[in-house]
């Protein structure tokens, strides 16, 4: 079982599949990751030999912002736009989409759960 | 698309040259402005800049944390006024 950043990663996927399980490190990532470090995509995680890990290892501490490093710079980042109170930083105050979408309808994964209005009129004919 | 870096970020000269002025000058009037689109560049930090909103001018104090973005990103010209069904 490989341990990387504090992630325990799948044993029996692909390795190209395997490092996707750690936050920030995406399809493509994984597959410059695997190449910097010579290991074939396609060695799955509980055949990487200890040399391996240690390439990979290497590799994810010293180039890459990963897990709980990563979160928090993204937390900053919505807090220093809401601090300055932009438009941007506004949506993400009031949970609105805040790349111009509409939000007219939809919009559910920002807005959270439909909060049904009791008795709402129906529109005229 | 972002804007290309061959032509600078956009500042409407005439903002520009006035905020200069006032940084030579040492003074920190605040100044009207309809340009929107305008970058704030590090000379504004300091200021006070009122951005038109479509109806009336909004007063913005620029910090350094606003370098970077647009006047008009400070001055919202929507007022959410809630929904028809929500009385007092």
């Amino acid at each position: 079982m490989a341990r990387l950043v504090g992630v325990d990663l799948p044993k029996n996927k692909r390795g190209e599949i395997g490092l996707t399980y750690i936050y920030g490190i995406g399809s493509s990532t994984a597959r410059t990751i695997l190449d910097e470090a010579k290991i074939e995509y396609s060695i799955k995680v509980q055949d990487w030999t200890d040399a391996d890990i240690a390439a990979l290892r290497k590799i994810l501490n010293e180039k890459y912002k990963l897990e709980g490093e990563l979160r928090s710079e993204i937390q900053l980042n919505i807090k220093r736009l809401m601090d300055i109170g932009c438009y941007r930083g506004i949506r993400h105050r009031i949970g609105l989409p805040v790349r111009g979408q509409g939000t007219q309808n939809n919009a559910r994964t920002r807005k959270g759960r439909k909060k049904t209005v009791a008795n709402k009129k129906k529109a005229t004919k | 698309m972002s804007r290309s870096l061959k032509k600078g970020p956009f500042i409407h000269y005439k903002l520009e040259n006035r905020v200069l002025v006032m940084n030579d000058a040492g003074k920190k009037n605040v100044i009207k402005t309809w340009s929107r689109a305008s970058m704030i560049s590090p000379d504004f930090v300091g200021h006070t800049i009122a951005v038109h909103n479509g109806n009336r001018f909004i007063p913005v104090y620029i910090t350094e944390n606003m370098v970077g973005h647009k006047l008009g990103e400070f001055a919202p010209t929507r007022q959410f006024r809630g929904h028809g069904g929500n009385k007092k």
